[in-house]
């Protein structure tokens, strides 16, 4: 392998984590909704699509960045609330295929939604990050993606320790590990649940903004569920650690799959790759490399 | 109940019969399979709105076609073939069907057998299945203007003339980046064989559905140097690869994209990336055109344009809906001519597609010149050996930055006719002789 290849084999690992990152932030608004409630939350893409929709729309219509960014975080809120209150509440103690189905159907009502309210066109999203590549050793990497791991770096921290030194956090945690004993020591399960959908209409607001600046403003946003999937599946689908972990090792390993398996398969392996990864994964180990184990007394 | 009453009654029972019949004598019927949610919604709202607000126009202007109506309905697709197949088994038992133009590949190949065995016409401007521009096996599909083989020879043209002449592509490398679909991969062959006639070194890569994420596929292309990319793309994937392409450092302005990566909704949400890239076309955009004008007087002026966002009047969507709306409108003023000014059967309207010829002075007169060049359909070639263009993205607005460009239509013929008589053969499907063309069924 000459020096140019190495470097160029770099420059694939290096694009491949960063955009790992990218489907982090996806991932954790599903974990959120999963640690908390034990819902798998379809929708998290079509809240990914009305957050950057909704605040778009507010900008294009000359309202200031910082005042859309808050009018759009409050309609996620109303979001999170309405649909504890109007969806998770009555399906409670339903199994959670039924919940599943719940939040697919979910799915479709907030995209149509979103497009009846705000339009079908497609919209450019400005966020004033300079996307041009920056040199370092001879490899090339994007400013904007490198942000965007910044800023996920900051909410999983920001998340973590939420979870762990704030009560509303221990409060999700006792939650998380059981909701009846949570129910008999008082915790209001309604609220908390509201509180966590929330929480994921935030992480959607913040996914949303960076995938809609990097992909445009339109319908196939909500398609970027594709990606977190597999994430979810190598990283384990309720711990946040593991959302970026799976991230990492998905967006690396499709990119270098790409690129060096590719070409003696026809290429356009990319979409499947990470598929086949998680497969694999689950037959070794079903909760992911960080999900915790479900034990079960028989 | 009165004499009276029962009197009243007949007459307007017979009235409402006589005004019915005389409502179908008069009206030809476009049934629409649009989409206008969805994924491809914006695709879909621009072109169904171009060719409503035409249809529109003939009918306040000229009070329709030869005192022939024209009327219209839609039944949303999403642009599912399901879906599509579903309004077409609900809009096929309407009278007067000129033809059908769903606007989608997918829509298009499930109607195939149904069109021909209902003596309707399918439109299929711009994209469907190559060989259907053979009208001796497909008698009723027309991919009007452009099939993907003209194109992509078009877009080869085009390279050849930036660089001085088709000789000059020797030795030059090109990318081919394409949509991980039938779609995107209809073209492999093609590009294979201009590639070995002119001597260019060519690479293909995919790009899997949808395309929003491309990183591996630059970076690859980055370290292959070539010296232009095409992009074959289809919605997300073009954004993407216009942002991508800025991340690995390769110039927008060296990036030619196909007939479906053309349009605003292309550009628009790459920002700055976008500036410079080059697209093919068969229709200019912009509002200059003398019938994109009359549209705003007449239509948009009477409150009946079809586009709720008027900023959107003039754009690549809309314009190829407006040139649809004049292809279908003349196919039926052509056979109305043989026919007689009257509700066309679906063969009649088939036969005006294949007798379609608008020469640069008629598509003048039609208030379109320079929105497109021309179109020669025949019964044996359902294209129409349409001319292409190419317009350059400014940041703003597309601008025209070619002359009108010919496909080797000579070079791509043996190899389109090889596709369908194959087609014909496994299908046992008899080719039809001109004679057979001219036989019309009139009821």
């Amino acid at each position: 392998m000459s020096y140019y290849d190495f470097l160029f084999a770099i420059e694939v690992l290096v694009g491949g984590l960063l955009s790992g990152v990218m489907y982090s932030l996806v991932a954790i608004g599903f974990v959120l909704i999963y640690k908390t409630s034990g819902v798998l939350n379809f929708a998290q893409g079509s809240m990914v699509l009305f957050a950057a929709l909704t605040f778009v729309s507010l900008v294009e219509r000359g309202i200031p960045f910082a005042l859309s960014l808050l009018i759009t975080f409050a309609v996620m809120v109303a979001l999170g609330f309405t649909i504890e209150r109007t969806v998770l509440r009555p399906l409670v103690n339903r199994s959670p295929m039924t919940l599943f189905m719940a939040t697919l159907g979910l799915s479709y009502i907030i995209e149509g939604a979103a497009q009846l309210a705000w339009g079908t066109q497609v919209h450019g999203l400005d966020l004033g990050i300079d996307d041009t590549p920056f040199e370092v050793g001879g490899i090339l990497i994007s400013s904007f993606d490198l942000l965007a791991a910044g800023i996920a770096a900051a909410m999983v921290a920001g998340l973590s320790a939420f979870f762990y030194w704030t009560r509303i956090g221990l409060a999700f945690r006792a939650v998380a590990d059981d909701q009846f004993a949570a129910l008999a020591v008082g915790l209001r399960l309604t609220r908390i649940w509201g509180t966590v959908w929330t929480a994921a209409g935030f992480v959607a607001l913040v996914a949303g903004l960076l995938w809609g600046a990097r992909l445009g403003v339109q319908f196939s946003l909500s398609l970027i569920v594709l990606k977190a999937l597999p994430v979810l599946v190598l990283g384990g689908f309720d711990s946040i650690l593991g959302a970026i972990v799976g991230g990492l090792i998905v967006g690396a390993s499709e990119k270098l799959a790409e690129v060096y398996l590719g070409p003696f398969v026809g290429g356009g392996i990319e979409g499947w790759f990470a598929y086949a990864l998680a497969l694999v994964v689950l037959l070794v180990r079903p909760s992911g490399l960080f999900g915790q184990k479900t034990i079960e007394r028989v | 109940m009165t004499f009276f009453s029962h009197l009243r009654k007949a007459a307007i029972a017979t009235a409402f019969v006589l005004g019915a019949t005389a409502v179908h004598a008069d009206e030809q019927y476009f049934p629409l399979q649009s989409y206008r949610v969805g994924p491809y919604a914006a695709g879909g709202t621009g072109f169904f709105g171009g060719f409503i607000d035409y249809l529109n126009l003939i009918n306040i202007r000229d009070g329709g076609v030869n005192g022939v109506k024209l009327t219209w309905s839609e039944g949303e697709t999403q642009y599912e073939v399901e879906k599509g197949v579903e309004v077409y088994e609900r809009l096929k038992s309407n009278p007067g069907i000129a033809a059908w133009n769903p606007l989608s590949v997918g829509i298009a190949y499930a109607m195939i057998d149904r069109i021909t065995d209902d003596r309707v016409p399918l439109i299929t401007i711009n994209h469907g299945r190559t060989d259907t521009t053979d009208g001796r096996v497909f008698p009723y599909v027309f991919p009007l203007l452009l099939n993907p083989y003209s194109e992509t020879s078009g877009i080869v043209n085009y390279i050849a003339s930036k660089e001085g002449g088709l000789d000059k592509l020797k030795g030059k490398k090109i990318v081919v980046l394409y949509h991980g679909s039938p779609y995107g991969k209809e073209t492999i062959p093609i590009y294979e064989l201009l590639s070995q006639k002119y001597g260019f070194e060519l690479s293909q890569i995919e790009v899997p559905h949808p395309g929003n994420e491309q990183q591996a596929q630059w970076l690859t292309i980055r370290r292959e140097h070539p010296d232009y990319v095409v992009l074959r793309g289809w919605g997300v994937m073009n954004p993407v690869a216009l942002k991508t392409a800025q991340k690995t450092g390769f110039p927008a302005d060296h990036i030619i994209g196909n007939v479906w990566s053309n349009s605003e909704e292309d550009v628009i949400p790459a920002g700055d990336a976008a500036k410079g890239y080059t697209a093919i076309t068969t229709q200019a955009s912009g509002e200059q055109y003398p019938v994109v004008q009359e549209i705003v007087k007449t239509v948009y002026g009477a409150g009946k344009g079809n586009l709720e966002d008027k900023s959107r009047i003039g754009s690549v969507y809309h314009n190829l809906g407006i040139v649809n709306g004049i292809l279908n409108v003349e196919a039926v003023r052509i056979a109305q001519a043989k026919f007689g000014n009257r509700t066309l059967t679906g063969d009649e309207v088939r036969w005006g597609f294949e007798h379609l010829k608008l020469d640069p002075a008629r598509v003048e007169a039609l208030g379109a010149k320079d929105l497109f060049h021309s179109i020669n359909v025949s019964w044996d070639n359902h294209e129409g050996d349409g001319y292409v263009t190419f317009q350059q993205w400014d940041g703003k607005k597309w601008n025209v930055v070619s002359d009108w460009i010919a496909p080797d239509w000579k070079l791509l013929r043996p190899i389109i006719e090889k596709s369908s008589e194959a087609y014909a053969k496994e299908n046992g499907i008899k080719i039809r002789t001109a004679e057979d063309a001219d036989a019309v069924v009139s009821n």
